[in-house]
């Protein structure tokens, strides 16, 4: 009953920890929006558009195309950008997410690595003044956008949007996502972090 | 006009990106230890409740704002191609606990490391545009 009259209870509601099947709903509920507005579920293809902008379609017919029709797209990354700003600033939960001890004790007893840290959000060593978390973000960014055009989707386009559709190359692509994330996971991570 | 319905779609991806903590760099590392349901509850849920909207969707021909119906394109089946381009964007979403969506959210949250991220998920691309020809369709 409070949360109809009054605003604050609301924060409050929205800022508790979600349940996954809270998000999972939320999540479907963004894909029956884009598609409802007639445009499909997809953000990594915002980075073919970043690259038609720098002038790449003069020299490789792949990023020739009008940007006009991707405008849609750039506003709603443009919107991600603003909706994590108002999530960590208004909307953030009190503690960091809740993970498992499992999780937990092997960050600490293998790599040394405490947990929470960056608001359990981001390890410490991603940041430019830490030349391994640079050098691991210009690899790491540059596989996800070399893998997500050639594979012609990434999550939203494959594992929520392929999947929602039925589509046989999308159940393909998302179990390529999981041979290629529990190679770096198990095998390659440790030679960077133990 | 149009774009701002776009703009604030976008937003609530943001915070439900966030609130649903898929932004977690911990949370993809635990997703590929098999240590917690989470993760695969929130993708299971997306799915399956993303199988029947866009069933119903497509059963009762609604119409979008564009005038069009629900379809999608299907994608050349290539076993190869798909599951080298899911394995090498596996590895980048293992190694930066992001993919392109949290990306975005990401940088909202202030960590400002995700502006090189971008930059080189877009040097990615670039690179793929560049030597797409060479590999396997």
């Amino acid at each position: 009953m409070e949360l109809m009259t009054n605003p604050q209870a609301w924060i409050d509601f929205i800022r508790q920890p979600w349940h996954w099947a809270v998000s999972g709903v939320a999540i479907s509920a963004i894909l029956f929006v884009m598609t409802w507005m007639g445009r499909s579920f997809g953000m990594s293809t915002a980075f073919k558009s970043f690259c038609n902008i720098a002038g790449a379609g003069k020299k490789y017919e792949f990023f020739n195309f009008d940007l006009k029709n991707e405008y849609w797209r750039l506003a709603f990354a443009a919107g991600t950008v603003g909706g994590g700003f108002i999530a960590a600033t208004f909307l953030a939960s009190p503690e960091a997410p809740a993970i498992s001890e499992a999780t937990i004790a092997h960050l600490q007893n293998d790599w040394g690595m405490s947990y929470p840290q960056g608001h359990g959000l981001l390890p410490d060593v991603f940041n430019f003044g830490n030349i391994k978390g640079v050098l691991l973000a210009i690899v790491g960014g540059f596989l996800v956008g070399f893998g997500a055009r050639y594979g012609d989707g990434c999550t939203s386009g494959h594992a929520i949007s392929g999947l929602s559709h039925l589509q046989l190359p999308s159940l393909i692509t998302v179990i390529g996502f999981f041979i290629g994330g529990l190679t770096m996971t198990w095998l390659i991570l440790p030679l960077f972090f133990s | 006009m149009k774009l701002l319905r776009f703009l604030i779609a976008g937003i609530f991806f943001g915070i439900i990106m966030s609130k649903s903590e898929a932004i977690s760099w911990f949370r993809i590392h635990e997703m590929f230890r098999f240590e917690s349901f989470h993760m695969y509850g929130i993708i299971g849920v997306a799915v399956i409740m993303g199988i029947i909207i866009i069933a119903f969707m497509k059963k009762t021909k609604v119409k979008t704002l564009r005038d069009t119906f629900v379809s999608y394109t299907p994608m050349k089946l290539n076993l190869k191609r798909h599951l080298i381009a899911g394995s090498i964007f596996g590895m980048g979403w293992a190694l930066m606990g992001a993919c392109p969506g949290p990306m975005f959210v990401m940088l909202g949250h202030g960590f400002w490391i995700f502006l090189l991220v971008l930059f080189s998920a877009t040097m990615g691309t670039y690179t793929y545009g560049a030597i797409r020809h060479k590999l396997p369709h």
